[in-house]
């Protein structure tokens, strides 16, 4: 299963969430899909995008976030997987795309590559109770339903292909995506209010 | 040396005073007290991390989300944070507002803490990060509220270092 068909398939149900992405490969499959203002791409500080999303998670209780995360980014910061444990954001769902390569920064094998660390495994002993490690894209898809529909935290670890975009860039710079994302949540807080 | 309870009230009610409602933080020694008050505070969010890093990705999603939120942590906490703080916080210009306990510096006693401290102030600077020294309990609320509005204003990571004179009792 490739990634790319993963985050198709998400696609449609991204309308109304705010969606946070780890640099890359990942960004760019998203951004090729149609850029919108709820879409942050994180692209550095590798292994915090789940902490964005918690950060969201906590303080907006009535939208539903995602989090598209990778292998090589949620190992650099394995910590996130107990303080959202901990935390337990019943509005958040996070995908992690094993593919057990650091593909952006040349396809060198990640650690999860040789299948002795596993990232769901971690994730359960972490103290997450929803976690679901799928490998096709039908199962992929159950499991997005299922913990979209679940209303609490959910970790999704889609083992997929190490491949990629075959370009990158966005017509977006950095800080642009910043304001309009923030921008968009202000005006559904907004809307609400009214 | 013992940590100031007065103080560390202090600190807590500027941090209040400056319409805080959201906190980020790993514990530590000097913090202890504070974070002890806003644990029970209901109109207060705290969130704990496992590293210090983390806290910076909490701040900008509570950024984005529109809460006043400040993060706590040690000098070292600082220290391990800083790939967030560049490439996160700067890269993308979202403000932090960090109150940072200064180990290791002017009559530190645990030689493990001195390192840091001989650091803090000279990494600050390499970084473009402004910022003061918390000394007196009087001045540390306007302070706490200034580094706020300034960090807002300039989208940027802004520093309060709090002190050995602020933090612990007196002899």
């Amino acid at each position: 299963m490739k990634r790319a068909e993963c985050i198709g398939m998400l696609y449609p149900e991204l309308d109304d969430k705010l969606v946070v992405t780890i640099m890359g490969a990942c960004a760019q499959e998203l951004y090729d899909l149609g850029h919108k203002d709820n879409f942050f791409y994180l692209q550095h500080a590798m292994g915090l995008a789940s902490s964005i999303g918690l950060g969201l998670a906590e303080h907006l209780p009535h939208e539903k976030i995602v989090v598209l995360d990778g292998d090589g980014s949620v190992l650099m910061n394995l910590g996130t997987l107990a303080t959202l444990a901990r935390y337990r954001p019943r509005n958040l769902v996070l995908f992690i795309f094993d593919n057990g390569s650091l593909l952006s920064t040349g396809g060198f094998n990640s650690h999860t590559t040789s299948g002795v660390t596993d990232l769901a495994a971690m994730a359960r002993a972490a103290g997450i109770e929803h976690v679901a490690a799928v490998d096709s894209v039908m199962a992929f898809g159950e499991a997005a339903i299922e913990a979209f529909g679940r209303n609490d935290f959910g970790v999704i670890v889609a083992k997929v292909a190490a491949v990629g975009p075959n370009h990158y860039g966005m017509d977006l710079h950095l800080p642009e995506n910043a304001f309009r994302f923030k921008r968009w949540i202000a005006a559904r807080k907004a809307a609400e209010a009214l | 040396m013992s940590v100031s309870y007065e103080n560390s009230k202090i600190v807590f009610q500027g941090i209040k005073d400056a319409g805080i409602t959201s906190l980020s933080a790993l514990p530590e020694t000097w913090l202890g007290l504070l974070l002890q008050q806003a644990e029970r505070d209901p109109d207060v969010k705290l969130i704990q991390v496992a590293k210090e890093e983390e806290a910076i990705g909490i701040a900008a999603g509570a950024y984005f989300a529109g809460a006043r939120h400040i993060l706590l942590m040690q000098n070292h906490g600082f220290l391990a944070a800083i790939n967030g703080i560049v490439s996160l916080a700067m890269l993308y210009g979202v403000p932090l507002c960090m109150l940072i306990a200064l180990r290791g510096h002017w009559g530190e006693p645990y030689p493990w803490h001195t390192r840091g401290g001989i650091v803090t102030e000279g990494v600050l600077r390499a970084l473009g990060i402004p910022f003061e020294y918390a000394r007196d309990p009087k001045t540390v609320g306007r302070q706490i509220r200034e580094a706020y509005t300034f960090s807002q204003s300039s989208l940027s990571p802004v520093a309060l270092l709090l002190t050995r004179d602020l933090m612990e009792e007196a002899l």
